[in-house]
């Protein structure tokens, strides 16, 4: 008699949560530190603010290992069901067709009506397909961008140049200062992907890559980008440019540390270097070249979006779409852009900090988003590019072969040419 | 490796572990082998084998099969489409000049690091068997690098060899050597093998020790009437005696500079390889988990097994010949 009683009141319990519980969705991401918490506190608002959706982030290590994470859940049918993907992986999610359900699709279905135009230009493209059809939802995004050491060029008696003409002539003055011109700390993001969009120069065939996978093809044996690693070599023979490795902070360290007049970093860069840097410092845009014609458009987007996964059931799809509307409201996207230094990525949330005076306090802010909204070429949407990370790697190799002086700038560009071509072909293959 | 080499002199471990190699070829059972313990079921022994073979199922022969599958196909990462390409991934791989590049380097580093820490590790090993006063002071300082997980190793490695505030970096540039670790090519191997050598020489530096208090008391005092050279005794005497424990630790260190370094080479090149060398390890992760071409990477990882199982096979017919336990 006890034990009926108490099986029926358990079943009376358990009918009563499942009848009243939130669904459960996942979000895999590859954020940690500082970045890793304003996702856990993004995800707290986020379930605050209703009652239908619960929201776990998780935490997958790097950029790298979330979306390797997030293949094998996949492939075993426990994905989540959203999975942060960083600009260099877009191409390997978005040709696995069936893999995700394109953003738009999913906030469209789920009542809402998304509006393309409600984001920033600089972001609008990257993570859309050919149609502009938005299938991943910029999430954390960044440009690279000049920081500049005001001190330096304070000594030196110059301003802080727009194109690389301007740095040209500025650089023996600011070596004459007792600094080290430039520095950089990405040769693949800064210089490479970025001054195709800077210059608004075609990347690779196929429209960078977006109509087909078939057949396409790298173009860096462009003579423009050949002639901007010759400068780089020989600024850096001449001691206008230092080279410290493909690593990050190893080259931002001699900006840090005041020996730099000029360093290329990340929009995202300012808040850490604000407690680093050793003088006053400002910034403004990656430049580019004042001699190729037309160039001077916006930056391609960095950082990463995020995917929907699909295989869901609609009540979690619902919640996703929930959630993407949640993300990109004014007031969480201006939470989200002052916690962390990325770029706000719609243009209300951009509004909203400007007129509540956050960009006269913080100036830095401002340059990120601004170089997003330039204009934007031909060439300065994004690029799809499969086993793009590999691809990278190519060029990190050859990079520190061309200042290492084992080869020629010209030789570089051959090798990543062709390898990277091979890599495209492969790919290809795969998704065919 | 996680059992314990003992320390004390009644119980050389290793030749024992040798010896089973020996008796596994040589079939009559040799006398002092046959003390054997009787199973009253014949499924007994299986039962208590079955947990360690499910592991090895589950975590070798299983994953290996998949490998050999997948390195047949060129595949989409999400496992949608994919295309069998026969032997294509394996050529790819073979014609690919940087890695043919990575084994020449791996060949290398592996030498090197093997040689280093054995040699290095034995040296320690005879001197601090020597030491009467205060030995246990110095086993303990010397055995406790052991204890530091690779990539912490790596991590202490790349704070010594720094470009910026590097100690090692600033004594080489003493002598004139100006060392860009993480920019020149040769520069990083010489920093990743001083790191690898020196995460392992304890461990050698163990397993040495023990062979060496392994060697009877009576041995030693015969060879000191025999010979007073130390050296010629060493050589003569004690090292042939140390071989099975050479033998052994042959293979372990080898095994370690091939894939136990993985977590040093990670930290040292901080996530982007560019220019400095890497062992083929580290490439089967690049291109499967970093660049998610799982055809190429499952081809570069069956390369590695053939490898290794033909290192072993040449370690146990040829070299283990020399080798003579008890």
């Amino acid at each position: 008699m006890i034990r009926k009683f108490t099986m029926t009141g358990l079943a009376l319990v358990f009918s009563a949560t499942s009848s009243l519980a939130a669904t459960d969705i996942s979000w895999w991401h590859g954020m940690a530190g500082r970045n890793g918490e304003v996702i856990n506190e993004v995800a707290q608002k986020f379930n605050a603010s209703q009652a239908e959706c619960a929201l776990t982030p998780v935490s997958k290590g790097t950029y790298e290992e979330a979306l390797a994470s997030g293949i094998a859940a996949f492939r075993s049918g426990e994905q989540p069901n959203i999975l942060q993907v960083f600009d260099a992986g877009a191409a390997t999610i978005i040709n696995a067709k069936g893999a995700v359900i394109p953003a738009e699709d999913l906030i469209n279905t789920a009542g809402y009506k998304f509006d393309r135009d409600a984001f920033i230009d600089g972001v609008r493209y990257f993570y859309a397909d050919a149609d502009g059809k938005f299938v991943g939802m910029p999430f954390n995004s960044s440009a690279p961008i000049m920081y500049v050491n005001d001190e330096a060029l304070k000594k030196a008696g110059v301003e802080a140049p727009k194109t690389w003409e301007e740095f040209e002539a500025i650089a023996p003055k600011l070596k004459e200062a007792g600094y080290i011109p430039l520095v950089q700390s990405q040769l693949t993001w800064q210089f490479t992907e970025n001054f195709f969009s800077r210059n608004n120069i075609q990347f690779a065939t196929n429209n960078n890559g977006y109509d087909s996978v078939i057949d396409t093809q790298l173009k860096v044996s462009d003579p423009n980008l050949i002639m901007m690693f010759d400068k780089l070599k020989a600024w850096a023979d001449e001691g206008y440019f230092a080279y410290y490795g493909a690593g990050w902070n190893d080259n931002q360290k001699m900006f840090e540390e005041n020996k730099a007049a000029l360093w290329i970093g990340s929009s995202g860069s300012f808040g850490g270097l604000t407690k680093t840097a050793q003088m006053p410092f400002s910034a403004d845009f990656l430049p580019y070249w004042g001699s190729i014609k037309g160039a001077g458009t916006s930056s391609f987007i960095g950082g990463a979006a995020l995917f929907a996964m699909s295989g869901k059931t609609d009540a979690e799809n619902k919640c996703v779409a929930d959630f993407f509307q949640f993300l990109t409201s004014p007031e969480v996207q201006k939470f989200y852009h002052q916690a962390t230094g990325y770029v706000a990525i719609t243009k209300a949330a951009y509004e909203l900090a400007k007129a509540e005076g956050y960009y006269k306090e913080k100036p830095l802010a401002e340059v990120g988003i601004k170089q997003l909204m330039l204009p934007a070429g031909e060439w300065s949407k994004g690029y799809r590019l499969g086993f793009y990370p590999q691809i990278r790697e190519i060029m990190e190799r050859e990079y520190g072969r061309i200042f290492a002086g084992e080869v020629s700038v010209k030789e570089a560009f051959e090798t990543i040419e062709k390898e990277g071509n091979e890599l495209l072909a492969r790919f290809a293959k795969t998704a065919g | 490796m996680t059992h314990a080499p003992s320390l004390s002199p009644t119980s050389p471990a290793v030749p024992t572990a040798g010896g089973f190699f020996r008796r596994f070829r040589s079939a009559p059972a040799e006398p002092h082998f046959a003390k054997r313990v009787q199973f009253n079921s014949p499924l007994l022994p299986y039962l208590f084998l079955a947990p360690q073979m499910a592991i090895i199922f589950v975590f070798f022969y299983w994953p290996s099969v998949q490998a050999i599958q997948s390195s047949f196909y060129l595949e989409d990462p999400f496992g949608f489409g994919s295309t069998f390409v026969g032997l294509a991934n394996y050529t790819d791989v073979l014609k690919s000049g940087e890695y043919r590049g990575i084994a020449r380097f791996t060949a290398v580093f592996t030498a090197a690091v093997t040689f280093f820490s054995l040699a290095i590790g034995l040296l320690l090993a005879v001197k601090a068997d020597g030491v009467i006063r205060g030995n246990g002071t110095y086993k303990t300082l010397l055995i406790w690098v052991y204890a530091i997980a690779p990539p912490v190793a790596g991590l202490m490695g790349m704070m010594f060899f720094d470009q910026h505030i590097g100690p090692l970096v600033k004594f080489a540039a003493v002598f004139g050597w100006d060392m860009k670790v993480g920019l020149n090519y040769n520069d990083t191997a010489i920093a990743m093998i001083v790191v690898s050598v020196w995460k392992q020489i304890p461990y050698n530096f163990i397993f040495f020790l023990s062979g060496l208090q392994g060697i009877p008391v009576s041995v030693r005092e015969a060879a000191l009437m025999d010979c007073r050279a130390g050296f010629r005794r060493f050589w003569t005497v004690t090292l042939p005696l140390l071989a099975p424990t050479a033998f052994f630790l042959l293979i372990i260190n080898t095994t370690y500079a091939l894939f136990d370094t993985f977590g040093i080479i990670d930290v040292m090149v901080k996530d982007k390889a560019a220019n400095n060398p890497i062992s083929l390890v580290y490439k089967v992760y690049m291109d499967g988990f970093r660049g998610n071409d799982l055809g190429g990477s499952s081809a570069q990882s069956v390369i590695l097994m053939l490898v290794v199982f033909v290192l072993t096979i040449f370690q146990f017919r040829f070299i283990e010949r020399r080798v003579h336990y008890n």
